[in-house]
């Protein structure tokens, strides 16, 4: 066993305990610093991982093969790290809203973030669970932590259930494959899937384990949960599902699909074109009505697992040639964490406690605080996908994987027209948000916001990153490619 | 550094430069966006001058590799396809700058977006990598739907700006999809437009007609909404009805003629054959621009919807001067591209001074302006006449050579009669009209006390009635730079039909002679 390629990941669960005592010992007005210490030491954690010191600068396997680490499990790692550390300055900012558990919503997140790691370097079916299960469970908790607000618990009661059926597919689809394959580890498999590519029981196994990762990443027909629990959970934990949670979905589904199964991936190109279609087309026709700002973000959040599943569905027709579709998908994901976590931001500082969470509730924000309504417009613009933001580059790079495979199979070109239809629907809810920021003329409260010294530092790195991915790609794209050359084969 | 990087670099700056001015500071706001726009319009017309006519291949050339993997660099350049363009497009983002006094609230924003929008297109203009194209084209488009959004007029703001944007998007998309495909189906792993055109002189490298057959329309079609092609033309008259001052002005003028271009730089050496099919639909769909736009032109009621019916008549002149694929033709078409970007920034600043002063445009309330605004009844006048093809303005250059180029294909003749028809008389008869009763007639009381322009206001209308002038008495100083680069361009997309011989596919690139 090489317990050194894991020591990310202990010493994250390590800080997820440290927190936990340290709550014991800490007077109720001062967990505010639990938060920042959090934040310090995964900075830490993630300057180690750029250092070359640590397990981020090893490569190889742990644990008989269940735990891998390379580019794609470094690349993801990093990005769960740097979502932590933006949802924990959210987290402090919100935690005078919390009654009471201070201190375990911060390590109930950094156990979050720990699942989220073991999930990047899975490579195990059984691994793949525990990992899913620890972010899971937590999040049942995170989202139903404002024990006195209503829609907190129902949100988190949704969650639940749907999140249970949801794992019992997933456990039932590992047990078919198990069953008729004998493996479990993905290498292994990948090496005889092709012997079971027709055998009915072994692809109904497989489908149960796309349902399972379809609900995590909130795929169409899964996605059902997402705009109750986005609306009901408390702020910074919409934030890190709607980042963490999705990002961990999506590095599962790659390495499930591309590295354990590519004779299946390329057999299910159309049932992927088709998933993706309707994902992009449903999250973008209900997010048009919406006016609870969460809930339309959960929507949005639905038309966003469309547009990665391009990427996805782009690799399983083409990964034997070339991976641009697994890079668009990293590439994505990063611009999506500094666009989504500004405008959850946005959201924690503007929404109070007991204010409605309507769209209205922005009327004026310009004048209350014009950092705040700039870093939420440039938000709804890069997710819109306008230059020179992040979401841009990102929908260039997706609808380039698929268009590359257009002449091989049209339905990728009807993909692409359906991306086009998406984007132009979404202009019309995200310029709906930029509307209520600047013209709406009943303000009703127009006193100035306080943000914090830490809240404003957290505002404006979401904001560089925004620029940086939409004006200088290169760094990060090259990252990305460097990791997706692990989903060819 | 190229001169163009200063060209688009200054408006762009000073966007940023103003994000830290506090909102309060008005004067040092209003300097700021004028003195930035002042020194890319001197420096594109030090550019122009110092352009050398006849010269092959690309000037001011700068190149930065920008995201290597994907071939993407900063390309910038200008041969005579686009030197007039710069030219233009940074005399109509100075006149614009200068009519900004209508806006009064939010004016920092403004001035932000109307520098935004005026660096990047002529940031496009002067692009040669697809992707800085279009990427600086869509950083332009978007601070127009939210000027016209916040800053609109009229009881349709709010219609005419969703419809604007989704119109614009769409446009905008499909053109992307089209050269996403071209990159991706011509294989040479760069967005660089020189080199790309290289490669394709190269007969094993040239796509097959079928791939052309579904790129063009992408790209006609994409482009063409951009530009109001009929019939996806009726984002224009309402959106430009809505938009403040100089939003219009540098839309109209400017931004619009980014999809021809497009189609002029892209579509016609990429994909020649596919351009000869298509050139029979593209004239068909230039009469319906020319003639039906025309007649709902001369229904209109309301000045400004009836400049904006007009300004997308003369996009049919351009399209067809682009389906003649000749010589002469495409360089009208270019003409036309200048000419009408000095135009519509005219009559939309003019009418824009009209209906601040008045506060309508219906032309039924209007009437004997002339009398009491001399000067700017005076510009628009000149500007109608301008507008109908009146030769001594830069327009009736390029719309007859635009004629002499369609007539020269027979299989245009029908449509070129037509065009003619609609452009000359139809053209005539609503501008006339408008004049008429708008500057002529009996003066109603209630506009006794309209203040014609101050001398300062006066500025940029003098300047774009000059640039009028000057292209229109000497036209050579456009014809001889455009001339060179539209010949490359003819003898790939046109064989014979165009009186050329045939080319053939493994003869030395034309621009080698």
């Amino acid at each position: 066993m090489n317990a050194s390629l894991m020591s990310l990941e202990i010493s994250v669960l390590g800080l997820g305990l440290v927190l936990m005592l340290a709550d014991l010992f800490m007077a109720a007005d001062r967990r505010k610093f639990l938060a920042y210490a959090a934040i310090a030491a995964l900075g830490g954690l993630l300057l180690a991982s750029f250092s070359g010191f640590g397990s981020c600068s090893l490569t190889g396997t742990a644990f008989h093969g269940m735990f891998v680490e390379d580019a794609l499990a470094v690349f993801f790692k990093r990005f769960f790290i740097l979502a932590a550390i933006l949802v924990l300055f959210l987290a402090a900012e919100f935690s005078d809203r919390l009654s009471a558990g201070i201190g375990e919503y911060y390590s109930l997140t950094v156990f979050a973030l720990a699942g989220m790691l073991f999930a990047a370097s899975a490579n195990n079916f059984t691994m793949l669970f525990v990992a899913i299960e620890l972010i899971t469970i937590t999040f049942y908790v995170l989202t139903s932590f404002q024990r006195n607000r209503l829609a907190s618990l129902e949100a988190g009661v949704k969650y639940l259930i749907l999140g249970a059926l949801s794992s019992a597919f997933l456990v039932f689809g590992i047990a078919l494959i198990w069953g008729t394959t004998g493996k479990l580890n993905f290498t292994e498999l990948a090496a005889v899937a092709a012997q079971h590519a027709d055998q009915k029981i072994f692809l109904l196994g497989v489908l149960l384990v796309l349902v399972g990762l379809g609900f995590k990443i909130a795929a169409f027909p899964f996605q059902i949960w997402a705009p109750d629990v986005y609306q009901g959970a408390p702020t910074p934990t919409t934030a890190f599902l709607a980042v963490g949670s999705k990002a961990a979905g999506f590095v599962l589904l790659l390495r499930v699909l591309f590295v354990a199964l590519p004779t299946v991936a390329a057999q299910w190109v159309t049932l992927l074109i088709i998933i993706s279609a309707i994902t992009i087309l449903y999250g973008n026709l209900c997010a048009i009505p919406q006016r609870n700002l969460k809930r339309l973000l959960g929507y949005s959040s639905i038309a966003h697992a469309g547009y990665l599943l391009l990427g996805v569905a782009a690799l399983a027709g083409g990964a034997h040639t070339s991976t641009a579709g697994g890079a668009a998908i990293l590439y994505y994901l990063a611009g999506y964490l500094f666009t989504v976590l500004a405008a959850f931001a946005v959201i924690t500082l503007v929404v109070r406690d007991g204010d409605s969470e309507d769209v209205s509730v922005l009327a004026g924000l310009n004048q209350r605080s014009p950092l705040l309504a700039a870093t939420m417009t440039i938000a709804m613009a890069s997710l819109a996908g306008l230059p020179p933001l992040a979401g841009f580059f990102g929908k260039f790079l997706l609808l380039k994987s698929v268009i590359e495979l257009g002449p091989g199979n049209p339905g990728y070109y009807c993909l692409a027209f359906t991306a086009l239809a998406g984007v132009v629907i979404s202009l019309y809810y995200y310029f709906g948000v930029i509307r209520a920021i600047y013209f709406s003329r009943e303000a009703a409260d127009l006193s100035p916001i306080e943000i914090s010294g830490s809240a404003k530092f957290c505002l404006w790195i979401c904001l560089a990153g925004i620029f940086w991915l939409g004006i200088f790609p290169n760094t990060v794209l090259n990252l990305a490619t460097d990791a997706a050359k692990v989903l060819g084969g | 550094m190229s001169i163009l990087t200063y060209i688009s670099g200054w408006p762009l700056l000073a966007a940023l430069l103003l994000v830290f001015v506090p909102a309060n500071y008005r004067v040092i706001i209003r300097f700021v966006a004028l003195a930035a726009t002042f020194i890319s319009m001197v420096l594109a017309v030090d550019m122009f001058c110092h352009f050398q006519t006849g010269v092959t291949g690309f000037q001011f050339e700068q190149q930065i590799p920008w995201v290597d993997s994907l071939g993407i660099s900063y390309h910038v350049g200008v041969d005579g396809l686009n030197v007039g363009l710069i030219l233009m497009g940074a005399i109509v983002g100075f006149a614009a700058a200068c009519c900004s006094w209508e806006i009064q609230k939010r004016e920092k924003e403004f001035y932000i977006l109307l520098l935004i929008m005026t660096g990047g297109i002529l940031g496009a203009f002067a692009s040669l990598d697809m992707f800085f194209f279009y990427f600086l084209h869509e950083l332009a488009l978007v601070p127009t739907f939210i000027m016209i959004g916040v800053w609109g007029r009229g009881e349709r703001k709010n219609y005419a700006t969703y419809q604007i944007t989704i119109y614009l998007s769409i446009g905008a998309l499909l053109a992307l999809i089209g050269l996403i495909a071209l990159y991706v189906q011509l294989g040479a792993h760069t967005f660089d437009l020189p080199a790309l055109t290289k490669f394709v002189q190269d007969p094993k490298n040239a796509l097959t007609l079928k791939a052309q057959n579904f790129i063009f329309p992408l790209l006609l079609f994409g482009f063409g909404i951009l530009v109001s092609l009929w019939p996806f033309h009726s984002w224009a008259p309402l959106g430009y009805g809505s938009a403040p001052t100089p939003t219009a002005m540098l839309h109209a003028g400017v931004l619009k003629k980014f999809g021809l271009y497009g189609l002029i730089r892209i579509a016609l050496p990429l994909l020649p054959q596919a351009a000869q099919g298509w050139v029979q639909v593209i004239a068909w769909l230039a009469i319906g621009n020319i003639v039906y736009v025309g007649f709902v032109a001369m229904r209109q009621r309301n000045l400004n919807l009836l400049i904006g019916n007009s300004s997308v008549a003369h996009m049919g002149i351009i399209f067809l001067g682009i389906a003649s694929l000749s010589l002469i033709g495409i360089t009208g078409a270019v003409f036309i591209m200048i000419a009408h970007g000095f135009l519509a920034a005219l009559t939309f600043g003019l009418s824009g001074y009209i209906y601040n002063k008045a506060g309508t445009l219906e032309m039924g309330e209007l009437g004997g302006l002339c009398r009491k605004l001399p000067f700017i009844g005076t510009a628009l006048l000149m500007a109608a006449m301008a507008g109908c093809g009146l030769p001594g303005f830069a327009n009736f250059v390029g719309e007859a050579t635009v004629f002499f180029g369609a007539w020269s294909q027979p299989a245009l003749r029908v449509v070129t009669v037509l065009a003619v028809w609609g452009a000359l008389v139809i053209g005539g008869v609503y501008m006339t009209r408008a004049i008429r009763t708008t500057l002529h007639g009996p003066l109603p009381a209630r506009w006794n006390e309209l203040r014609d322009a101050t001398f300062w206001r006066r500025v940029p209308f003098v300047l774009l009635l000059a640039s009028l002038f000057i292209f229109g008495c000497f036209p050579k100083l456009l014809t001889d730079k455009i001339q060179h680069d539209v010949k490359p361009l003819i003898t790939l997309a046109a064989p014979a039909r165009a009186g050329l011989m045939p080319v053939a596919f493994n003869s030395p690139p034309a621009h080698s002679n």
